[in-house]
């Protein structure tokens, strides 16, 4: 799958990165929380998430990630675009929510990221 | 070893809008150095972790880091109100945050194991009503 596939298969509307569509997208993860984001994504991934913050944006930085999908018709600021367009990020809003955006591109293929720490079991 | 970059940011108390531009600077001197993508990334995502921290529960502080030939070093250093129990702010899910930081997306009590599990070195004193201090090393190569 490809970026541009998740556009398609969700109807999203692209805020910016359009010139980087054509990249691969093997998993994706769907969190509102960033410090389990920061914790658990081990590679470069999708994030699909409801939160509009400029710490999302951040989030992503840190971890490489070159893709955010906000679900439910959210928006970034124009601050936030200008940070993502800075570090080169794909931005994209879709009007389904969150739990939809996850199932129609499970639907179509693509995987949750792979989560290898804590070990489940672990305190 | 001799130093190849020492940087010291200032990180003030409760200061959201600021909160990772340590990190982000961090990361951009890394990268200019040519250090390795894996490596970085756990740089970055510890210094990010540890930046939030100094924001969200101290009094202010600064992060620190030193780049020599071997590796980096990062520390980070505040003014109170240190920690009670280190164990049991080590451990996953327990957290203090406030709900201004809960509702950015954070306080999931996981910053401190996460720093741990991604530096090769990690040691954390704390004393209450003096301060925190953390020190992380990656190594390089
Ligand atoms: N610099 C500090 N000064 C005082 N207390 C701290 C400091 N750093 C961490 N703590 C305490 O340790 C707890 C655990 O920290 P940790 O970073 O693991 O989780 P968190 O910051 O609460 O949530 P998360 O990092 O997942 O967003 C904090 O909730 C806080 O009580
Ligand atoms: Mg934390």
């Amino acid at each position: 799958m490809t970026i541009q596939d998740i556009v398609n298969v969700l109807h999203a509307k692209v805020l910016c990165g359009e010139e980087k569509l054509s990249l691969p997208a093997k998993t994706a993860c769907c969190s509102d929380l960033m410090s389990d984001v920061l914790a658990f994504v081990n590679e470069k991934t999708v994030l699909i998430t409801g939160l509009t913050n400029p710490h999302v944006m951040r989030t992503a930085d840190m971890l490489d990630l070159k893709c955010i999908v906000f679900a439910r018709g959210k928006v970034p600021t124009d601050d936030m675009l200008e940070q993502a367009e800075e570090q080169g990020l794909i931005v994209m809003t879709t009007k389904v929510t969150a739990f939809t955006a996850c199932g129609m591109l499970y639907e179509a293929g693509l995987r949750g990221v792979p989560i290898d720490w804590p070990k489940e079991g672990e305190a | 070893m001799s130093t190849m970059i020492h940087a010291v940011y200032p990180v003030k108390a409760d200061d959201y809008t600021f909160a990772g531009e340590a990190s982000t600077d961090i990361k951009r001197k890394l990268k200019q150095l040519g250090v390795d993508s894996k490596v970085l990334r756990r740089v970055s995502v510890a210094s990010y972790e540890v930046e939030l921290n100094l924001v969200i529960h101290s009094d202010g502080g600064e992060l620190i880091m030193d780049v020599d030939e071997g590796g980096v070093t990062l520390i980070s250093k505040d003014v109170g109100p240190g920690i009670p129990d280190i164990q049991m702010a080590m451990r996953e899910g327990y957290s203090t945050a406030d709900e201004e930081a809960r509702s950015l997306g954070f306080g999931a009590g996981m910053g401190l194991p996460n720093m741990k599990r991604n530096a090769d070195d990690f040691s954390i004193e704390s004393e209450v009503g003096k301060g925190t201090c953390i020190t992380m090393r990656f190594n390089l190569a």
